[in-house]
């Protein structure tokens, strides 16, 4: 069906009720077969990939909102969420950095937030040109020499559909769970990269230098295949809390490590948490998956610092024999902030090695759990893992949860987990203070020790990021 | 430069200093000795302004301020410096980083910009030597793992590179051998000078040996109960606190 024919059927179908939305770019709330049939056809989709995603969405229809997780709010109404709308909705935006929440910029102050990111960030319309945008340029022609492909997924399944097609949907599966399917169904943007086999990626690559163009919207979805023997370090998100008026973000992250391959997937997400009260903030419910092959490593390192409710799991399956998989967390809460996050290492291969280290920080009323499982199949002679887990409350109104879980069905196996819970003690604070630091610094100070294991992971100025992001996410946690 | 007066003192509900007088002049070294129980420990806590020690009455001023107006870390700022008996281990936290946190903490009260990294980490090689503490230490995480004779050389180590104004050593000469207890000495001598003062806390006259105090007071039930020079500690030793106790009584 030609993309003329598909205009055509949106066209008739949704006469009544679509003109104006189609003029304003923007869909009314409420999904079903039809507005996916018009996300697809206004980004001018092939026809296999419309299947997939209608496929997608008859899954989903079949499936319910999962409940396990350590986390309480109030049901999400899907029915009330429009499922398109163009980048353009960024004139509803605030017009100037005046009319965004004095709090806000005092943040981005703090973190050293050059103004126009701040602008950015704060989802103020403007028109000058990043100095960025030519940066990005420069940055696409050094990788396209060494054929690295980094482009947004939407335009990857125009110039490279052989290999979205190939790989889309094949680590986490359309029906995987109740958000995948989701995303499966409505995924907005989100980034593609692909590395040659052999190919060093000449640098990091990094969401950063995408974000002046289209908002990838709610429902990101992200592929990167890394070719045998190929390398990549990929930096996702920012360190700034991000505004968004979309409540929801179901993103899934789709990693491929082919033989040889190694995969680092750095992620620092700061989306608004809501206010000292618990009002407002973003859900955050993502799937992260990658497939490690022979030989092959995939290492996630995380900073979760944002967002009212988390829910995240990056995860490996190591499938060939002696690959490796990586999970290094930091995951922070204050006030009313809820997470439950953690990973999933699937040993299937020979010699296959994981190591787990997660340190989650709970202040203010907040509760953090983690969740993780470690699974050694029959086959994965001589796997080996080890979990670190180590929980650090802040207080004593918040909350701290380990929910290991253990499955080994080869007898060769070794796994091993430590857990520790501690707190910040009066003792340590009384050090501190009495060597002339104020209590806030103390805590930050103490909690960037307590976290030293993860950041040594991250690229070098991410870590530092980190460290600034900690300390004002902190703020108020003592007094 | 210290003037207490009348100090009543408690934690968690016990009264432990009951009326405790104190005058500590510019250049002074003071040694406080007493008996287990008798508030030495506490005195240094109510001054430096530890949570939970609670002042009930009396009043203290330092520099010409009143020192229980001011927050813990506003009393460290001013020049009042307490080395541990048992310092805590901070993890991950390396003591190099605490260290300039901490003397640009000063520096910022004094409106100084943040020491650079690079002379301070020289000045901190150089200072490590004069506690006999091997360099590697300024990476390791404050405290962590160390011995109780190294926490205590540590404890200087940060003394001597906040230069204080008061520096109060609460025992710190306890469980040091002979050699480590030099050290401490040395470092604590190398320091005096006409505008900085010193309160030692200590059970045993044989620092004093090595520390020449100006004034020995001695410190039962809560407040001091006789001040006499270096003679006293060495009464003191030979008689023990019972006598003293018995004549308070």
């Amino acid at each position: 069906m030609s993309q003329e024919h598909i205009d055509q059927a949106i066209e008739r179908e949704y006469a009544a009720g679509f003109i104006s939305a189609i003029e304003s770019d923007t869909l009314p709330p409420g999904l079903d077969e039809d507005v996916i049939r018009f996300i697809s056809g206004k980004k001018n989709e092939p026809q296999w990939l419309l299947e997939w995603r209608l496929e997608a969405y008859r899954g989903w229809q079949e499936m319910v909102e999962p409940t396990w997780a350590h986390v309480h709010y109030p049901k999400i109404d899907l029915d009330e969420i429009s499922y398109f709308s163009s980048p353009k909705s960024m004139k509803d935006g605030p017009k100037s950095l005046d009319e965004v929440d004095p709090d806000l910029l005092a943040t981005y102050e703090k973190l050293g937030i050059p103004l126009h990111e701040q602008e950015m960030l704060a989802g103020v319309a403007v028109d000058a040109v990043f100095d960025s945008v030519s940066v990005a340029t420069t940055f696409r022609s050094k990788l396209a020499e060494s054929g690295v492909i980094f482009c947004p997924i939407s335009e990857a399944v125009h110039s490279h559909p052989e290999l979205v097609r190939k790989y889309l949907g094949t680590v986490v599966p359309r029906k995987d769970n109740y958000y995948a399917a989701l995303n499966s169904a409505v995924f907005s943007d989100g980034s593609f990269v692909y590395i040659p086999k052999g190919v060093r990626c000449p640098m990091e690559l990094s969401t950063y230098f995408r974000i002046n163009e289209a908002k990838t919207g709610q429902f990101e979805r992200t592929l990167i295949i890394a070719d045998e023997g190929s390398h990549v370090s990929y930096l996702e998100g920012c360190t700034a809390p991000m505004r968004d008026e979309n409540q929801l973000h179901a993103a899934v992250v789709e990693l491929v490590a082919l033989d040889g391959a190694q995969i680092k997937y750095s992620t620092v997400q700061n989306w608004y948490p809501g206010d000292a009260e618990g009002r407002g903030g973003i859900y955050n419910f993502v799937t992260k998956r990658g497939v490690a092959h022979r030989d092959a490593k995939i290492s996630w390192t995380q900073v979760e610092t944002g967002s009212a409710v988390t829910w995240k799991y990056p995860s490996c399956i190591l499938r060939g024999d002696n690959s490796v998989g990586e999970f290094y967390s930091v995951a922070l809460t204050n006030n009313f902030q809820q997470a439950d996050t953690g990973t999933k290492m699937i040993h299937l291969g020979k010699n296959t090695r994981s190591t787990i280290i997660s340190k989650g920080i709970s202040a203010g009323r907040s509760s953090n759990a983690y969740r993780g499982l470690v699974r050694m199949s029959p086959k994965a002679n001589g796997a080996r893992n080890y979990t670190q887990c180590d929980s650090l409350l802040i207080g004593d109104r918040c909350a701290a949860h380990t929910f290991p879980y253990i499955e080994s069905r080869n007898p060769s196996a070794v796994i091993e987990h430590e857990a520790t819970t501690s707190k910040v003690s009066d003792d340590q604070l009384y050090l501190c203070r009495q060597r002339g630091l104020d209590a806030e610094k103390a805590v930050s100070m103490i909690v960037n020790g307590f976290c030293k294991e993860v950041f040594k992971e991250l690229p070098m100025e991410f870590a530092v990021e980190a460290g600034k992001l900690l300390e004002v996410s902190l703020e108020g946690s003592v007094g | 430069m210290l003037q207490i007066e009348n100090l009543h003192a408690s934690v968690d509900g016990t009264d432990i200093l009951k009326g405790l007088n104190l005058t500590v002049q510019a250049g002074e070294v003071h040694a406080i000795m007493g008996p287990n129980g008798s508030g030495k420990s506490t005195l240094g806590h109510v001054l430096a302004g530890r949570p939970g020690y609670n002042v009930t009455a009396g009043t203290a001023t330092f520099l010409g301020q009143d020192l229980f107006e001011l927050e813990t870390e506003e009393r460290a700022r001013l020049g009042l410096f307490l080395a541990f008996q048992y310092p805590v281990e901070i993890p991950g936290v390396s003591n190099m980083e605490f260290l300039k946190a901490a003397v640009d903490a000063q520096r910022e009260q004094r409106g100084e910009k943040p020491i650079d990294a690079v002379s301070f980490m020289k000045t901190a090689r150089e200072t490590c030597k004069i506690v006999d503490l091997d360099p590697t230490f300024l990476k390791r995480g404050v405290n962590e793992g160390f011995s109780g004779g190294e926490k205590k050389r540590n404890e200087l180590l940060q003394m001597l590179l906040l230069q204080p104004t008061l520096g109060i050593l609460d025992e710190t000469d306890s469980g040091l051998d002979i050699d480590a207890l030099q050290v401490v000495a040395r470092g604590v001598n190398s320091m005096r000078s006409p505008d900085r003062s010193f309160v030692m806390v200590t059970h045993y006259q044989r620092l004093l040996e090595f520390i020449e105090p100006d004034f020995v007071h001695v410190l039962a039930g809560g407040r001091i109960v006789r001040s006499g020079d270096k003679e006293l500690a060495l009464e003191l030793e030979a008689r023990g606190y019972a006598w003293l106790e018995e004549e308070v009584a």
